[in-house]
């Protein structure tokens, strides 16, 4: 199925979990947050949350900034 | 004003519920490498850092985490919502920011303009009241408009965050009497100089007037050697807090001597 990584068409397993889709991009689990359809999943949650056909996700971590 | 009368007065720049011995916050943008932002971070004796929420680059693999640089049992995180140009964004940043610290800081910017980078006070007002409706700690940078200050501490803020001058233009503080009129009449929240800051100096005249704290990034990054200037402004936020505290000698148009005025040989 295809979804939306950072503004980015992606083509992943159908009902991936986000957990599995993190170890697919090979990011570390502990520092990133996830939104998806512009509502944040909890990390407590990645192993469980499936996603679907179309599903926005936003993957996000710190940055220098002031 | 004396300093027992604002918040924090003696021993501490406190932010919902925490007192920090420093009263300087540091950026963590726009250092030469991550090496030297970790030695200006220690040399500037800051105990509050603030970040920014990006989007992790999916093509760029096995780059060290910003974290990997700032040790969490010495610094909290402030992340920031900078970039934001609507509400929305903004509260949807401080969100992902919560969930990647798990911390609930949040330096809310809610950007008006591009090019004097100027906060759009109404969105800020709005996106300030969701955020501490969902427990957030929110610290706004906003302008100097006391009439928006106050809304912002009604709504909630834990701190006012105006600016000396426009973000990165190391202009120093432009705006000492509208400052002075905050101070003057918000007195139960802290109020932290957020941007304008270009050397040692700018820092300790923010402090001598009283404000509660200086916040401030390209000054030190952007400084040829960040090191020393942020051990610099380390030393002025001090020094500019003691002066305060200590309460300067009014001003005089005539000289007054120092040493005793008899007794002096003939």
């Amino acid at each position: 199925m295809r979804i939306l990584v950072n503004g980015t068409d992606r083509e992943v397993p159908e009902r991936i979990t986000v957990s599995a889709l993190l170890r697919m991009l090979d990011l570390p689990e502990g520092r990133i947050a996830v939104e998806r359809n512009r509502k944040v999943i909890p990390r407590s949650l990645h192993s469980e949350v499936q996603l679907s056909e179309g599903d926005r996700l936003e993957l996000v971590r710190f940055v220098g900034g002031g | 004003m004396t300093p027992e009368s604002r918040p924090s007065a003696l021993g501490g720049l406190t932010l919902g519920g925490t007192t920090f011995r420093s009263r300087l916050i540091l950026g963590t943008g726009k250092y030469p490498s991550e090496r030297i932002m970790q030695e200006a971070l220690k040399a500037s004796g800051t105990e509050i850092v603030t970040v920014a929420v990006r989007r992790v680059e999916l093509s760029a693999r096995g780059r060290g985490s910003l974290l990997d640089f700032i040790d969490p049992a010495r610094y909290s995180l402030l992340p920031n919502t900078a970039g934001c140009t609507t509400a929305d964004e903004a509260v949807r940043t401080a969100r992902l920011a919560r969930e990647a610290g798990l911390s609930s800081l949040i330096k809310l910017e809610v950007i008006g303009d591009s090019k004097t980078l100027f906060p759009d006070l109404e969105g800020l007002l709005l996106a300030t009241r969701i955020l501490v409706r969902e427990g957030f700690t929110v610290l706004p940078y906003t302008s100097d408009d006391l009439v928006t200050a106050k809304k912002l501490r009604d709504a909630g803020a834990v701190a006012i965050m105006p600016l000396g001058a426009p973000i990165g233009s190391g202009l120093g503080i432009q705006n000492r009497t509208h400052l002075r009129i905050l101070l003057q009449e918000i007195s139960d929240i802290p109020i932290i100089v957020d941007a304008g800051v270009g050397t040692a100096s700018d820092a300790a005249i923010a402090m001598e007037m009283g404000c509660d704290g200086v916040l401030m990034n390209t000054g030190v990054a952007g400084a040829r050697d960040p090191v020393r200037m942020a051990r610099a402004m380390g030393l002025a936020v001090e020094a500019g807090r003691l002066a305060y505290e200590a309460g300067r000698i009014p001003k005089k148009l005539y000289a007054s001597a120092s040493s005793p005025e008899d007794q002096r040989i003939e």
